[in-house]
């Protein structure tokens, strides 16, 4: 049997990978790190051409089938690590037939929960990865998205403004559909709920949760969350002939949340009376939208928000808020954004992304302000910043899963 | 405790024509064990679905003992989709892994402990209960993940594929494990493979698929013994059943130069053809010439036995179940002390007891 890769742009350096040994026995010179999530696969990272990739062996139907779902999850511009290559047709040094293996990119400042819990948090850090999952939860269902395996663990995050965005990595068990029954997306929420509890009581069995709260308090959270935007997204609203001003309003608030409403419904009752608006097609980053068409930075939601509000602050405080918006944000990033995010040392930027680093100075200088009790130019607080923040903060380039076990579940061998 | 029944259950997707699921009418005694199988695409996922409450219903009900769960939401139908996920927790000992669900979903800590271990005991893992799952062997720490289904005590349990990610050698350990289980634990259940071996060795009794139409519904034993019609002799049965059309004599049917007699159904079909089925078994093996003439492409020795693999040396006599690229070869098990030489002319009839035959145009079992 010969040596099969399937991929979109296969790399030739991806033949060099010792296929021929077990995933588990590979070379520790060719590992990025020794990475483990609570899985009942192997998975290894090693760095290829420059870049980190995710192996995972697994049967080759599944590891095939999955790779087509990633692949059809990033079609869809959902939030999904993107699949590389599906390696297959292994056989062992003995002649022996090993497991197919799934390679995905490693998504760069992208953060396992456990290796979050591994640092000093801030408080909260539970519930703000709940609400994170239960958005992208949210889009996947809205794009018949079935995951069957909802988890903390099946996802990474990415720090966003202080809060996160959640990306799925984990898509063994999902499914495409038209659209998702309430049975389906009600079985998914269920899952959510058990497994972020289990994840939860696990962190405060290793002593690692540093909340107050129950975990199973705290797990009910994605179940709330959940359905809160969901309803805010799909539900349908009766409103008076008289009261229109509410269409304008709804779509706002949807903006607010970080949506677009692409389709809106609107049915006038036969006696004229009443409206009913429902939502039809609706499409997350609304803020990030308008960053990118404004300035070309392509950042997450909340950094986005955070930015567009600095941009609006700057509009306001140099007296240019009739002026032709792009201009604007042109000069914004020149004057403002850019000698932030410049202002990082070379040796610092593994730490977080500019975006991030943006959003954190704003909170720095807030904070200086706060205590000096007057304005602190925006270059002082990044000098202070890079002097006495940043360097204290862990790389988050490339975290690739500290403190995490691997429990495969394996055939016993002997009686 | 509960039975199930399926009463004209029908299921269409959007958009599609044709149901996933046609019809379906299945009654699950209390304390069964029922295979759902099939090949992929039958609708047996989609009827498995439709119990938990996954997939709506389009037509027909669905009971849970006296309940009429057709519409009801997933959580309040009592039932258990086992193995969905199975993560076991480093930090978390055994107990705590199989009871935290139940703490989610308000039993009092009392009770928790009563379920775990009456669930520990089931499953030997007592001694165990304390440890962290890192002390504990692969099949334990599978058992571990079983345990957390059991101490919810469903009516009923429903398994999809459980077993489809697991290499070869668990999947055998962990199928006779799931069995044995279900049978002291005497919980209705409801399991979904493609793998009719595993429906033969699991099931109490088997419901084969095709299409999203019930071909059959019976013991692994009355499946193997008395198919209902050619897909479903076809499907049962590794190796598989050979199936080859006959010419109708006045005196029965030929089978190559071997006179067969044929129940009456079959001789008053009006049809010059039948379609004889014999199972590798039955098939009795001669170097005189009577019977169907094959020349030996492969011997495969089994110890005791031997299956031999021919095809018919008259290039017009195709097997049932093969296509323009892959024909089908006819396979009879043989002694293993007294195997025909490979490229030999041997000549193979069907025992007269333990032959099937089939009308050519419907497919169904004439006798």
């Amino acid at each position: 049997m010969a040596l099969e890769l399937t991929a979109a742009r296969p790399d030739p350096a991806l033949l060099d990978l010792p296929w021929r040994v077990p995933l588990e026995e590979w070379p520790e010179d060719i590992l990025a790190a020794l990475p483990r999530g609570i899985s009942r696969h192997v998975v290894r990272f090693v760095r290829l051409s420059g870049r980190v990739l995710a192996i995972k062996e697994i049967k080759d139907d599944i590891a095939r089938r999955e790779y087509e779902m990633l692949r059809n999850l990033g079609r869809l511009h959902l939030p999904a690590v993107e699949p590389f290559a599906v390696v297959s047709g292994r056989v062992g040094l003995d002649g022996q037939p090993l497991d197919a293996c799934l390679v995905t990119r490693h998504l760069q400042f992208s953060l396992p929960y456990r290796a979050l819990y591994s640092q000093s948090l801030r408080k909260g850090t539970a519930t703000r990865l709940i609400d994170a999952l239960a958005v992208l939860l949210v889009r996947l269902h809205l794009a018949g998205f079935w995951w069957g395996d909802v988890s903390l663990s099946n996802t990474l995050f990415r720090r966003d403004a202080g809060a996160f965005a959640a990306y799925l990595v984990d898509a063994e068990t999902g499914e495409l559909r038209n659209r998702l029954s309430d049975g389906q997306r009600e079985h998914d929420l269920e899952i959510a709920r058990v497994n972020i509890a289990g994840e939860l009581m696990d962190l405060d069995a290793g002593g690692l949760l540093q909340e107050e709260r129950d975990p199973v308090e705290v797990s009910e959270r994605i179940m709330t969350r959940y359905r809160d935007l969901w309803a805010e997204l799909t539900s349908e609203e009766l409103i008076d002939d008289s009261e229109r001003w509410r269409v304008d309003d709804r779509i706002r608030r949807l903006n607010e949340k970080g949506f677009d409403v692409d389709e809106l419904e609107i049915t006038t009752d036969i006696d004229g009376t009443s409206i009913r608006i429902q939502p039809k097609v609706v499409d997350s980053g609304h803020h990030s939208r308008r960053l990118l068409r404004l300035t070309g930075l392509d950042v997450r939601e909340n950094q986005a928000r955070r930015l567009l509000n600095d941009l609006e602050v700057y509009s306001a405080s140099t007296g240019r808020q009739g002026e032709d918006e792009e201009i604007v944000a042109h000069d914004w990033l020149a004057s403002v954004y850019e000698p932030v995010t410049r202002g990082v040392p070379r040796h610092l930027v593994a730490k977080l992304e500019p975006a991030e680093v943006f959003h954190e100075v704003l909170e720095h200088r807030w904070y200086l302000a706060e205590r000096a009790q007057h304005d602190i130019p925006i270059r002082d607080a990044v000098a202070d910043y890079v002097a006495t923040v940043l360097p204290g903060k862990p790389d988050e380039r490339a975290v690739l899963g500290v403190d995490t076990e691997e429990l495969p579940v394996v055939a016993d061998t002997g009686p | 405790m509960a039975t199930v029944k399926f009463d004209e259950a029908t299921r269409i997707y959007p958009g599609n024509d044709t149901p996933s699921v046609d019809k379906l009418n299945i009654d699950i005694a209390d304390g069964e064990f029922l295979v759902l199988v099939g090949p992929s695409g039958c609708g047996k996922s989609t009827s498995l679905r439709m119990l938990a409450g996954l997939e709506e219903v389009n037509g027909g009900k669905i009971w849970i003992g006296d309940r009429d769960v057709t519409d009801l939401s997933p959580k309040d139908r009592d039932v258990a989709m086992v193995f969905q996920n199975y993560a076991l927790y480093p930090h978390m000992t055994v107990a705590d892994n199989m009871g935290f669900a139940l703490k989610i979903a308000g039993v009092d800590k009392g009770e928790i402990r009563k379920r775990v271990e009456e669930a520990a005991n089931i499953l030997d893992l007592t001694q165990y209960l304390e440890r962290k799952p890192k002390a504990l062997s692969g099949g334990q720490r599978q058992r571990v993940a079983m345990g957390r289904a059991i101490v919810r005590s469903p009516q009923v349990f429903l398994m999809d594929e459980p077993l489809s990610n697991l290499d070869a050698k668990l999947r055998v350990q962990t199928r006779t494990q799931i069995a044995s289980l279900q049978r002291r634990l005497g919980v209705t259940t409801v399991y979904v493979t493609h793998d009719q071996v595993e429906a033969m060795t699991m099931g109490d009794r088997i419901a084969l698929l095709k299409d999203g139409i019930l071909q059959q519904c019976a013991t692994p034993r009355e499946m193997y013994d008395n198919p209902a019609n050619l897909f479903v002799a076809g499907f049962i049965g590794s190796p598989a059943m050979n199936l080859v059309t006959v010419p109708v004599t006045s005196d029965g049917a030929k089978f190559g130069n071997h006179n067969v007699s044929i129940p009456r159904e079959g001789a008053g079909n009006g049809g010059s053809t039948l379609i004889v089925g014999v199972r590798p078994e039955d098939v009795e093996v001669t170097t005189n010439p009577d019977g169907l003439e094959l020349t030996v492409d492969v011997v495969e020795e089994l110890g005791a036995d031997a299956y031999v693999y021919g095809t018919p040396t008259d290039p017009n006599i195709k097997l049932e179940g093969g296509d323009d690229n892959l024909v089908k070869p006819f396979i009879a098990r043989v002694d293993g002390r007294q195997v025909p030489d490979k490229g030999g002319k041997i000549y193979v009839y069907p025992k007269s007891q333990h032959m099937h035959v089939f009308d050519p145009s419907s497919g169904a079992r004439l006798g």
